[in-house]
């Protein structure tokens, strides 16, 4: 249901979503019913004139039976549930693939450094790449980012790759993702983090191979002509 | 003004004032909880506090150890006292205990001065931040029983409210027992 | 007793009657109410129209933004849902159910009100000391709330946390207070499964306060002396660790949610009992599920730091107890709508509050399981769907089934009826206008925009959305609006409605057997209880209530 307002830009962004319509079937399930069940109840009992109402204790076999039932299925709902979020868990945040490349995220009030490898496609070498607000990836390839932060909180939220992680002053947090659809999105910091937290978005652009070896050859003049 | 009848009920079988003592208890037990915890975290999370920790006085801390449990004993006796509905001689064991209260804190100010002149203050690290607070909220508590126990002493001296002498040493066996965590975790843990 | 002629201040100001003191929470929670009522207004308008200049605020600044939805936040939870619903009701309700004159420590409980007044004034002083009122969240994350430097507002942000502190210690004393009072006082007859729901949800949720705050006052002392001293426990420069502050204030911050949450469920189960005249279905087991979730709540606080930089491994079993919360809690909703089966079920405005606070509520409850999911909440944390999510159940809370709450023991407090009239315009306006504000703000959440942001211009995919931001704040205008008709209702009432004697509702539980209002004292004769608090159309009784002091008719008939 996601990927009606936001598009999947990440190989892992389809089980998330597969993950809340589950969530949402099961539970709408048990919420129209429970919906159902009220408003039901509280038309067939409305007060009228000459009825008077029933002594029930809730002790009543035959009574008890409709909460019984229902809960036991909703232990089975819940198993479903957990054995889903726990799979997509594993795999986004718990496992860390081969990385093809890797790029360094350093949050600080009120701004982000995006630190990308160049040409070599190594890190922490001559022709990195280090842009203010913007985030250049290619797709199909798989990414490790080290998120960084130099005074508070910040998080790091990519919707539209379905990723969010804190960043956190005095450590570097490891983790992937792999961009599927070129396009130019929306970055934002979601942990409150002063007063310019509402500004402190960046744009993310994933390119095919052809663009990003064009963007990186633009850098790498520009970057010349300052030396 | 009168007490309420609903003060001198029973329904649960102890007496109110003693309940109210014992959820008192239980609410600072989880504040002491929570800052221990905390510390014990940090500390087996830096090996080098260690070495701050070894900079604290043994000596001193177990010396304030015996003052804090023999004064405690001093509670009991009031409490025995108090059974026996000796007010007076409840009253003197209380003053004994509020002696050791006191002794406790006048060791334990000479040894902060120490500490501070050797310029182990509370922003040095944060071993000497947990110190200093946790061994801080410790003695308010020390000075607040005290205090409380002058003033249940005056009553039980005139043989009135003669209960109030158990509530009070339960609490100040409370006190008495967060030092015996305090202790170890930071004096002897090095 | 104390003597009648105490003068004015004497009695409103300094008395120590439960049913004064609880007065005097609820009308300063009613106040608070309205402050945070405002602020939601200002930054709600700050949203559809940024910029521009709003009516009776002004032009929100960023640092304002930030200070309005933090101080907002930390109001409506701590000083209108906490002292409304524990404190009000509490207080008012504890001595006259269980049949005592009086709380246990009278004085305890004054001294415990003037505290919460004292940190209300400190709270709302910090807006106008230099820099401003803080605005870190109310979750007042470390390093920014640690450091002036970060946040800006060095004296707010200490004030804050003052405020929260002494705001804890009053609670505290106030449930030393309830607990020791519903454990020791009940009148004789009065067994634990004769007490009414909503006293056992007063005591457990103090209970649940009392085992969850200590280590978050802990956790605000260290905050105050790293602002304050300069010590560094959550500065990682200083071998200090941000994210210990997190689970000192999760590990109480999510039982918190179960300490607003139950004295509500226990309004609701007087209201439906009473106006479906049914007995509340399988009492024991709402008693269980009660202290079921209470346990449970202690285990799953880490599922609002999933994506914080916790070991991920950590998660899993967080996810786990989460998602198993909803099975109490679902047998305890479930069990209340059973209570309306063969009920002959009246549509009083009490009535209409607590029904609707049982629909919405269901809303708020299944949308916390996305969140609880792991895997989901990757995608919707710090979303508008957890802002909408808790909304979902903290309005019921705090202001619904407060409403049924204050509609239901009106005629008690006061000794006089609120209009029906006025009472139905003012229920459906608000019931409508609530759902016209947080539908939208799901539908944002699922489109990904965060929290805390004071204007999405911005962020070029989320600025197409700017209608349903205007919707929703046109809806929150018509609900401030409709609070005047609640507010004339309540004061014209409070002096000119019908008089309502004794027991207007035909209820059993024994506040209605006293005088409205009860004077000092509250019993003439301390009742005998003979009989549990829900025996509504009894077969072997005449009448379809049945007092619970009231005695048997004949030792044979039973
Ligand atoms: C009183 C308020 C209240 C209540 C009752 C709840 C109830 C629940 N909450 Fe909520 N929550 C908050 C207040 C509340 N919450 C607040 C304030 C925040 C945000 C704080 C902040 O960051 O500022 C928050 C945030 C929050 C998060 C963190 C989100 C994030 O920041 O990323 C999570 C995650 O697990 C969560 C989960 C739950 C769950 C599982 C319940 C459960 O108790 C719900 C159980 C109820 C039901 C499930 C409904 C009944 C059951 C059925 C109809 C049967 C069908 C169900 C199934 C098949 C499962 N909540
Ligand atoms: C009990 C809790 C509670 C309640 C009732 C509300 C009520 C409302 N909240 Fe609030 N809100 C929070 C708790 C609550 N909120 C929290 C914890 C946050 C997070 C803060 C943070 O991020 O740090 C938040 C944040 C928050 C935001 C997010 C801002 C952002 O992140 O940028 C928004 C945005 O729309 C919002 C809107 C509203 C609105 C429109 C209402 C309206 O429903 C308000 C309507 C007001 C009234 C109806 C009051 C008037 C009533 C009376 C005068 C009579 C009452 C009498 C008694 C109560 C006795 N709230
Ligand atoms: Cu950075 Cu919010
Ligand atoms: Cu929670």
């Amino acid at each position: 249901m996601i990927e009606q307002y936001v598009v999947q830009a990440s190989t892992y962004a389809a089980d998330i979503d597969n993950v809340i319509l589950l969530i949402a079937v099961l539970t709408g399930f048990w919420f129209f019913a429970a919906q159902g069940m009220f408003f039901w109840l509280l038309f067939r009992f409305r007060e009228r004139p000459g009825h008077k109402a029933e002594y029930v204790t809730g002790d009543e076999p035959d009574l008890k039976r409709w909460i019984n039932i229902p809960h036991i299925l909703i232990i089975i709902c819940d198993v479903f549930i957990v054995a889903a979020a726990i799979m997509v868990w594993v795999n986004v945040k718990q496992t860390l693939p081969e990385a093809d490349r890797t790029i360094r995220i350093v949050a600080q009030q009120w701004a982000w450094t995006f630190v990308h490898p160049g040409p070599d496609g190594q890190l922490d070498t001559d022709d990195d790449i280090t842009m203010i607000d913007e985030l250049h990836v290619e797709v199909g390839q798989v990414y490790h980012y080290q998120l960084e932060s130099t005074d508070v909180l910040h998080d790091f939220s990519v919707p539209v790759f379905r990723l969010k992680q804190d960043a956190i002053p005095g450590r570097r947090i490891v983790g992937w993702f792999e961009p599927t659809l070129p396009g130019h999105y929306d970055i934002q910091c979601a942990e409150m983090c002063g007063i310019g937290h509402g500004l402190m978005g960046a744009r993310l652009f994933v390119e095919t191979p052809e663009q990003h070896a064009q963007w990186m050859r633009d850098r790498g003049e520009i970057l010349a002509r300052a030396h | 003004m009168m007490k309420p009848v609903a003060t001198t009920r029973s329904a649960a079988g102890i007496s109110t004032g003693m309940l109210a003592v014992w959820w008192l208890l239980a609410s600072e037990i989880v504040i002491f909880g929570g800052l221990l915890a905390s510390y014990i975290m940090h500390r087996l999370a830096h090996p080098e506090w260690a070495e701050y920790a070894s900079h604290t006085n043994t000596w001193i801390g177990t010396l304030n150890t015996f003052v804090l449990l023999s004064s405690s004993l001093s509670a009991v006796l009031a409490h025995h006292a108090a059974e026996k509905g000796d007010g007076k001689k409840a009253a003197k064991y209380l003053l004994v205990t509020i002696g050791g209260a006191l002794t406790f804190l006048v060791v334990k100010s000479i040894e902060w001065s120490i500490e501070i002149h050797h310029g182990y203050t509370i922003t040095a690290n944060g071993f000497w931040a947990f110190y200093y607070v946790a061994a801080g909220i410790h003695a308010s508590h020390v000075i607040v029983g005290a205090i409380v126990m002058g003033w249940v002493a005056w009553y039980a001296n005139q043989n009135r409210e003669l209960q109030r002498v158990e509530m009070v040493g339960v609490y100040w066996h409370f006190v008495d027992i967060v030092w015996i965590f305090l202790f170890p975790l930071l004096y002897i843990a090095k | 007793m104390a003597s009648q002629n105490e003068n004015f201040f004497l009695k409103y100001f300094w008395s120590t009657d439960h049913k004064i003191i609880a007065l005097q929470y609820m009308f300063t929670g009613m106040a608070m109410a309205l402050i945070g009522g405002y602020f939601a207004y200002a930054f709600r308008m700050q949203l559809a129209f940024p910029g521009a200049e709003i009516p009776l605020v002004g032009v929100v600044t960023p640092h304002e933004y930030n200070a309005f939805v933090t101080n907002h936040g930390t109001i409506m939870i701590f000083w209108v849902a906490m002292p409304v619903l524990i404190a009000a009701f509490g207080n008012y309700l504890i001595p006259l159910m269980i049949g005592a004159d009086d709380m246990v420590f009278p004085r305890l409980n004054r001294l415990s009100y003037q505290i919460f007044l004292l940190s209300a004034i400190i709270l709302v002083a910090s807006f106008f000391v230099p820099g401003g009122g803080f605005g870190g969240a109310w979750t007042a994350y470390p390093p920014l709330s640690a450091d002036g430097a970060y946040n800006l507002t060095p004296l707010g942000a200490s004030m804050w946390v003052t405020a929260v502190a002494l705001e804890f210690v009053a609670f505290l004393m106030g449930g030393i207070n309830f607990i020791t009072t519903a454990m020791n006082s009940r009148a004789p007859g009065m067994k634990a499964f004769d007490v009414p729901i909503v006293i056992w949800f007063i005591v457990i949720a103090s209970i649940l306060f009392m085992a969850s705050v200590g280590p978050l006052i802990a956790g605000a002392i260290m905050l105050l002396f790293d602002q304050q001293i300069g010590t560094g426990y959550f500065d990682a420069r200083t071998g200090g660790d941000p994210v210990l502050y997190q689970h000192l204030f999760w590990f109480f911050g999510h039982p918190e949610v179960y300490v607003v949450l139950l004295p509500a469920l226990g309004i609701v189960a007087e209201i439906i009992t009473v106006f479906s005249r049914k007995k509340l279905f399988a009492y024991k087991i709402v008693l269980y599920t009660a202290i079921a979730t209470g346990v449970l709540s202690f285990f799953v606080w880490a599922h609002h730091q999933f994506i914080a930089g916790i070991d991920p491994r950590m998660a899993n079993i967080f996810t786990v107890t989460t998602v198993l919360i909803s099975i109490p809690i679902a047998e305890m909703c479930f069990v209340y709508i059973a209570t309306l089966y063969g009920g002959s079920i009246r549509f009083t405005v009490p009535m209409l509050w607590a029904l609707a606070f049982m629909a919405e509520f269901l809303i708020g409850g299944v949308t916390g399981i996305f969140l609880g999911a792991s895997g989901a909440d990757i995608y919707f944390h710090d979303t508008y769907f957890v802002l909408a999510h808790f909304h979902y159940t903290f309005f019921p809370i705090a202001i619904i089934a407060v409403f049924a709450g204050i509609t239901y023991w009106f005629p008690k407090m006061f000794g006089r009826m609120m209009s029906e009239t006025a009472g139905k315009v003012h229920f459906w306006i608000t019931i409508l206008t609530f759902n016209g504000i947080f539908i939208p703000l799901f539908v944002l959440g699922a489109w990904g925009q965060h929290r805390r942001i004071y204007s999405y211009e911005h962020f070029p995919d989320l600025w197409e959305l700017q209608p349903l931001r205007i919707f929703a704040t046109t809806c929150l205008v018509i609900m401030l609006l409709a609070q005047v008709i609640f507010l004339v209702n309540f004061f014209v009432s409070m002096l000119r409605g019908k008089k309502a004697g004794n027991n207007p509702w035909r209820a059993n539980t024994l506040e209605w057997t006293v005088p409205s209002p009860p004077p000092h004292g509250n019993f003439e004769t301390l009742p005998v209880v003979h009989r549990g608090p829900y025996e509504y159309s009894h077969p072997d009784h005449d009448e379809d209530f049945w007092p619970q002091d009231a005695a048997p008719a004949a030792e044979s008939a039973s």
